[in-house]
């Protein structure tokens, strides 16, 4: 310690390995003060502007805000808040273009300045001695202060150590050639700096604090001495100039002598850094109560007429920035926030200042030359004598180039602090530190997976070992149920009075029956034991649905619930979509499926305006059902839709029997149509019907439906077989259509509708048919003979009928309209 | 308005590998020059041989690999191979020698080991070494200076003979080596060697006119051409000192030892640095960052080893000159030494 | 009899290596990893099944029995290429009848769509979907691998696969990907 200070005393520091000189160009913009900006129009605040989490919001579109009002919260440590640079209105909270190399969006703030600069209530503190350490650092936490030099670490992690460092540094060697923006804010606020710097004594009580600068900013170094006299413990070391000075790391060598260990943060040393442009916002946040608002930004470069530093908002637009100090875009322009070496090009002029943001920098041509395409590697070794880091760049890229990621990690490449000193000195151009970002990104993203991978092993091991002792579990019990029984069995031949027994047996039986049926469908046998019947026909159903979605066979549904409106809307939704989607895969079937889409659509808004109102009339229990039914319905329909998708192909070959198609097509529209339009109706009859013949009324809509549209389907495809078929339909259709008519005035009476409606669900063909002339008929003669045969009805059925065709002629003129107009 | 992204860094050191060979290139003129002078028009007659044999050998297996020709051509690296061909082939050697050599050097040691920064042998002492085996005989006649030629040889005449083997006027190049009391002429090191396998001591074979009056006429000069250029090279900061400097230290160190411990028998370390290719090959062809060590340490090791390598072989071998056997040898250590001379790394407790 | 000489020679000298290198073999014997292992490890542990087999281990079983290296989809080339160094074959393109597009995809449940079947519980290979019969169910996105063998048993096609989407923090620095607006 006592040599180190020695040396320190004597200006007489340390060198680290390599690092290079490049022209340093500061001349542009060291001779002029900080200037203040216009306001922007407005302002884009995202709000993730550092290393950690964005914190949460505050604020939602249209608040008006004060200028210093805090927009988002932090909820840990590693997330700083942002604040409101100015008084205004938030005009909107989305995606936007964030400062990143990716050039990806973030949630942003937008911010429009009302240009009244009105502050939030602000607490001054003349004497920050008064506060207590936690306060401070809670301060500096709610003033949203980040590192400002690069990586934008929260401060306020950083200054919240038990005091007693051996060293604070602070970094005012601003190495990157152009960058002037510390030079500047240390010849103007002095003396607010050495009040930062002050703060932090207090708070961390470090031995000696040693601020680094380069020997290339004579004035700077002037005004810290002279601002530092009164604060012995306040050492200005000025280094020699050489690029990466500025690197934590690197001034920690060239300061004290010492390497902080590959893996670990400076505080092991008893090391801190901060930069002094963070020094200089704790001091405005402890002193004047002024949250990180603004920074001084080198706007620089020979494609600007007058490059300035300036005083930027956080949240300025980079586009306002280069506006104001006379931007000429030049051919192949690039724009880099930070310095030449370390910044990263934007994709848009629109992305915004941030806490981190030193530098823009717009160069031209000739200035800075774009990269030259990158020649063989010679193995000069230039860079690795300009490693600060002593890395062996020319293995590094080889190995990056084979992506033999473990020969990189032996490497060190993660010490890599991607100054990019190699790429620099590199005569063969290669852009090097390019590939060590890539192969760093793939290794860490490697090590994710490898995780992930791990932790998927163990789960599918952990899962294998489960299922291996559910099934030892149950076979155990299925020995057990046996031997209960054979032992019941002896003893009731053995004993007259066995009545408990049997009792026990009915009970273990029971038990048994539910356990079982609790594991065929994968529920846990907690049923409450309510309504034993309802929960079998919820098993039943289940169970249906699933042969349903294994067999091809069109088993209809088994009619025995009485509620089954949201099946009805459901299947028909379901059905709409999967035909939408079959459509859109399927380019062959487009031809003859275009008709269906307009239908499509509309009995899609059909089904969702019924739907709701439904919803809300039905019993807990009947949703249940109404589930399981929509369940069906659905697999049902996905099936259909594939076998359809299959059967495409040949209808494209059948193009001779077109005119057949057409027609069956027509038919097809037709029936939809029809479909379309009954649940129009729906809802004049939720009011008329009594409950149970509404649900019974829907149960068999949904039904009908689901089977003419099967049978449409199968006719499109079997196109030749309808030929025939064709022919013999008028025949069919009419005492299909009485009997469909019989089939609708049926609905009130449930003991006759389930008979009925059983009677169609076998699969064979003949009943099959039989439904799909019903359908047929529905669909062709819907608009003429429906209101006739109504007459015959009471008054309130006539009323419904004449609602129902009324719709469904509106429905079906629509509709053809459409299709002549398309 | 179009942005361009790039990587950073964005600026860049103006320095690209083809100046730098072509500096290279520059740099070996005074050496050059000074063969020249000494050795007459054959030097310069070689050099464009070499050079036009090795771009042609350069442009064709580049078209062979289907790769950019132009861009290739133009990073000057086949010339400097053929320039340091020509340097180290004998004046008068007959123009095939020279065209096997850089058509070898190019084809064989660069192209087929993957082109620029691929080659594991340096291509230059490679087909110098491959000529030399094969052809000892041409490899070896070395005219003496023109000083001690009965005739000076005008440009023409070297062409012919360079060419065809004889000059216009019809004197073989074993004429033309002939001295003027009649004697065939070897270069320094291979007459103190001759001298010395013989029983006379190093006094004794300075007799021989080759020497001069300070260590082998002619040579010495071209030595120190061919050290001003380097030097400039290094003010340059196109070589890396380091491998000169350890080089020429390590020769001088064991050729010290050596001269302490038998002083009859051993040149001085004087002779060893200025006869030779010492300095063509401490200066141009160690250096040749390709197939040299790319460590700090691992440079120094790697000089060190050629220079006890050239030692040892001037001592002791059946070869008078060893700066070819020496540079492969220690090429093909290259791999060895970077691996265990790698730096340590930042915040690292040793190397791992 | 020189001949004798020479045979007793070479063929002590030859019993000898033997005796050496069989000790050898004994005594540094190498317990690695066996085979099936290490395959197992360079897997991605999707434990899809697009390869045939129920999992990723019965998957390095059959390789280290003389399976295709290459059906492994998810994996893709890259995992082709290791295991091919591994077992020192021929890398093989990826098998067509295996080649699906393996984006890094995470399963999501359509809550209102979800009937609460079950199915999709059953069918996961790593346990990362929760629920009970008749509730909603949901992924645990981190847990997911991505293997879609939930989408098919699914009655009500409530789950779809949704591409991991790319955060600045993932990000791979491809700059190459980033699209340059394009302004007047």
């Amino acid at each position: 310690m006592d040599s180190v200070l020695e040396r320190i005393n004597k200006n007489h520091f340390w060198k680290f390995p390599g690092g290079i000189h490049p022209p340093e160009q500061k001349f542009l913009t060291n001779d002029k003060p900080i200037k203040n900006l216009r306001l922007p129009k407005e302002l884009i605040l995202p709000l993730k502007q550092h290393i950690g989490n964005g914190g949460e919001l505050l604020v939602k579109t249209g608040d008006k805000v004060l200028k210093g009002q805090a927009l988002t919260r932090s909820d840990n440590p590693m997330s700083v808040p942002i604040h409101a640079p100015t008084s205004g209105t938030i005009s909107a909270i989305k995606n936007s273009i964030i400062a990143h190399p990716s050039g990806m969006s973030e949630l942003c703030v937008f911010l429009t300045p009302d240009g009244q600069e009105t502050w939030v209530a602000r607490n001054i503190v003349e004497n920050f001695y008064s506060l207590s350490k936690k306060n401070i650092v809670e301060k500096i936490a709610d003033a949203g202060i980040a590192g400002m030099g690069g990586a934008g670490f929260p401060t306020s992690i950083k200054v919240n150590t038990s005091p007693g460092l051996k060293y604070l540094i602070i970094n005012a060697a601003e190495c990157e050639p152009y960058i002037t923006a510390d030079d500047l804010l240390i010849r103007e606020h002095s003396s607010a700096i050495i009040n930062g710097i002050d703060i932090l004594n207090h708070l961390l009580e470090p031995e000696i604090i040693l601020i680094g600068i380069e020997d290339n900013k004579p004035q700077a170094i002037a005004a810290l001495q002279a601002a530092s006299q009164k604060n012995d413990k306040i050492k200005v070391c000025v280094l020699p100039t050489k690029y990466p000075t500025g690197g934590e790391k690197q001034l920690i060598q060239a300061l004290t002598g010492q390497e902080v260990p590959s893996g670990v943060l400076p505080l092991s040393l008893g090391v801190v850094v901060q930069n002094i442009a963070t020094v200089f916002s704790i001091s405005e946040a402890i002193i004047n109560d002024i949250p990180l608002l603004r920074r001084v930004v080198t706007v620089t470069g020979q494609a600007l007429q007058k490059p300035q530093n300036v005083w930027a908002l956080i949240g300025t637009p980079i586009q306002h920035l280069v506006e104001q100090c006379g931007f000429n875009e030049t051919e192949q322009q690039r724009v880099i926030m930070g310095g030449p070496l370390m910044g990263f090009a934007l994709p848009t002029l629109q992305v915004p200042v941030v806490k981190t943001t030193n530098c823009i920098l717009a160069p031209t041509n000739i200035e800075i030359s774009p990269a030259s395409k990158e020649l063989e590697c010679i193995r000069c070794g230039q860079c690795s004598d300009a490693c600060p880091s002593s890395l062996l760049p020319q293995e590094l890229q080889w190995q990056a180039k084979a992506k033999e990621f473990d020969k990189l990690e032996e490497l060190n490449l993660f010490d890599c602090i991607e100054c990019g000193a190699c790429a620099y000195v590199c005569p063969s151009q290669i852009p090097l530190v390019q590939y060590y970002r890539v192969a760093k990104a793939e290794i860490r993203h490697n090590r994710v997976q490898d995780f992930k991978a791990d932790r998927a092993k163990l789960r599918f091991e952990a899962r294998k070992v489960r299922l291996e002792k559910e099934k030892v579990a149950r076979e155990e019990k299925h020995q057990k149920a046996l031997a209960a029984r054979k032992a019941a069995a002896k003893t009731s031949e053995g004993q007259a009075n066995n009545s408990a027994i049997a009792a026990a047996l009915a009970r273990v039986k029971a038990k048994k029956a539910q356990g079982g049926e609790a594991e065929t469908t994968g529920i846990d046998s907690s049923v409450d034991g309510g309504d034993v019947k309802s929960r079998a026909a919820q098993a039943i159903a289940r169970a249906k649905a699933k042969k349903a979605a294994q067999q091809t066979t069109s088993t209809p549904v088994t009619v025995e619930s009485d509620s089954k409106s949201q099946a009805a809307a459901a299947i028909a939704r379901v059905k709409a979509k999967k035909l939408a989607k079959e459509q859109a895969a399927q380019a062959a079937s487009e031809i003859t499926e275009e008709i269906v889409k307009p239908e499509v659509a509309k009995s899609k808004v059909a089904k969702s305006k019924t739907a709701e109102p439904e919803v809300v009339k039905l019993s807990p229990a009947d949703e249940k059902k109404a589930k399981a039914k929509a369940a069906v319905a659905k697999a049902k329909a996905k099936k259909l839709a594939k076998e359809q998708a299959a059967k495409a192909v040949t209808e494209i070959t059948e193009e001779a029997v077109k005119p057949e198609i057409a027609k069956s097509k027509a038919a097809k529209s037709k029936v939809a149509k029809s479909k379309v339009a009954e649940p129009e109706t729906a809802e004049p009859e939720v009011v008329k019907l009594s409950p149970a013949d509404e649900k019974k009324a829907k149960a068999k809509a949904a039904v009908a439906k689901a089977k003419a549209k099967k049978l449409a389907k199968e006719q499109a495809a079997q196109a030749a077989s309808e030929i025939t078929e064709e022919t013999v339909k008028p025949e069919v259709a009419k005492p299909k259509a009485a009997k469909s008519k019989v089939a609708e005035p049926e609905t009130a009476e449930p003991e006759t509708a389930e008979p009925e409606i059983a009677k169609l669900s076998p699969a064979d063909e003949k009943k099959a048919k039989i439904a799909k002339a019903i359908t047929k008929a529905k669909a062709n003669k819907s608009s003429v003979s429906k209101p006739s045969s109504s007459i015959s009805d009471d008054d309130k059925k006539k009323k419904i009928s004449a609602a129902i065709s009324k719709a469904k002629a509106k429905k079906a003129t629509a509709t053809i309209n459409k299709e002549e107009s398309e | 308005m179009t942005f361009w992204i790039a990587s950073s860094p964005h600026n860049h050191i103006k320095a690209a590998t083809p100046s730098l060979m072509r500096f290279v290139i520059m740099a070996a003129i005074p050496g050059v020059f000074a063969q020249w002078y000494f050795f007459g028009w054959g030097t310069i007659v070689q050099i464009a041989l070499a050079i036009l044999f090795a771009v042609l050998a350069e442009i064709t297996f580049l078209a062979i690999r289907d790769k950019n020709i132009k861009s290739q051509i133009t990073d000057f690296s086949a010339v400097l191979t053929g320039l340091l061909i020509g340097i180290s082939v004998p004046s008068l050697a007959p123009w095939w020698i020279t065209a096997i050599g850089s058509i070898f050097a190019i084809g064989v040691v660069k192209q087929l080991y993957g082109g620029l920064g691929f080659n594991l042998f340096n291509p230059a002492m490679a087909a110098y070494v491959l000529l030399l085996i094969s052809f000892p005989l041409q490899m070896t006649s070395w005219q003496p200076v023109n000083s001690l030629l009965v005739d000076d040889i005008s440009f023409f005449n070297n062409l012919w003979l360079v060419l065809t083997g004889y000059t216009w006027e019809g004197f073989s190049v074993e004429q033309i080596r002939m001295s003027v009391d009649g004697i065939t002429m070897a270069t320094p090191l291979d007459t103190l060697k001759t001298d010395l396998t013989l029983g006379l001591t190093v006094n004794e074979s300075f007799a021989n006119p080759v020497f001069g009056e300070f260590i082998g006429l002619g040579w010495e000069w071209v030595n120190i051409g061919f050290l001003l250029g380097g030097l400039l090279l290094i003010a340059k900061k196109a070589i890396d000192w380091v491998i000169p400097a350890s080089f020429l230290g390590s020769l001088l160190i064991f050729s010290f030892i050596a001269y302490t411990i038998s002083p009859d028998s051993s040149a001085s370390t004087m002779f060893h640095w200025l006869s030779g290719g010492t300095m063509l090959g401490a200066f141009f062809i160690l250096t040749d960052p390709v197939s040299a060590a790319t460590t700090k340490k691992g440079r120094v090791l790697y000089a060190a080893l050629a220079a006890l390598l050239v030692y040892l072989i001037r001592k002791f071998g059946g070869y008078p000159d060893a700066i070819a056997f020496a540079v492969l040898l220690c090429n093909m250590a290259v791999p060895l030494i970077d691996q265990y001379c790698r730096p340590r790394t930042y915040g690292h407790k040793g190397v791992n | 009899m020189e001949i004798l000489i020479s045979i007793l020679v070479f063929g002590l000298l030859a019993s000898g290596f033997g005796a050496l290198l069989g000790y050898a073999s004994v005594r540094f014997k190498v317990e690695g990893d066996p085979l099936v292992e290490q395959i197992d490890a360079l897997l991605p542990q999707t434990q899809c099944g697009q390869c045939g087999y129920p999992g990723c281990k019965p998957y390095a079983d059959a390789v280290a029995n003389g399976e295709a290296i290459n059906k492994c989809a998810p994996g893709g080339d890259d995992t082709i290429k290791k295991i091919a160094d591994l077992m020192g074959v021929e890398v093989q393109p990826l098998d067509e009848n295996h080649s699906v597009d393996n984006t890094p995809k995470v399963a999501f449940v359509i809550e209102e769509d979800c009937i609460g079947c079950t199915k999709c519980i059953q069918a996961c290979p790593v346990d990362a979907i929760t629920g009970a019969a008749k509730v909603m169910h949901t992924i645990i996105a981190d847990e997911c691998t991505g293997c879609d063998l939930c989408v098919d048993p699914c009655p009500v096609d409530c789950i779809i696969m949704i591409p991991i989407k790319q955060t600045p923090e993932t990000w791979q620095w491809d700059l190459q990907s980033i699209d340059v607006v394009q302004i007047d």
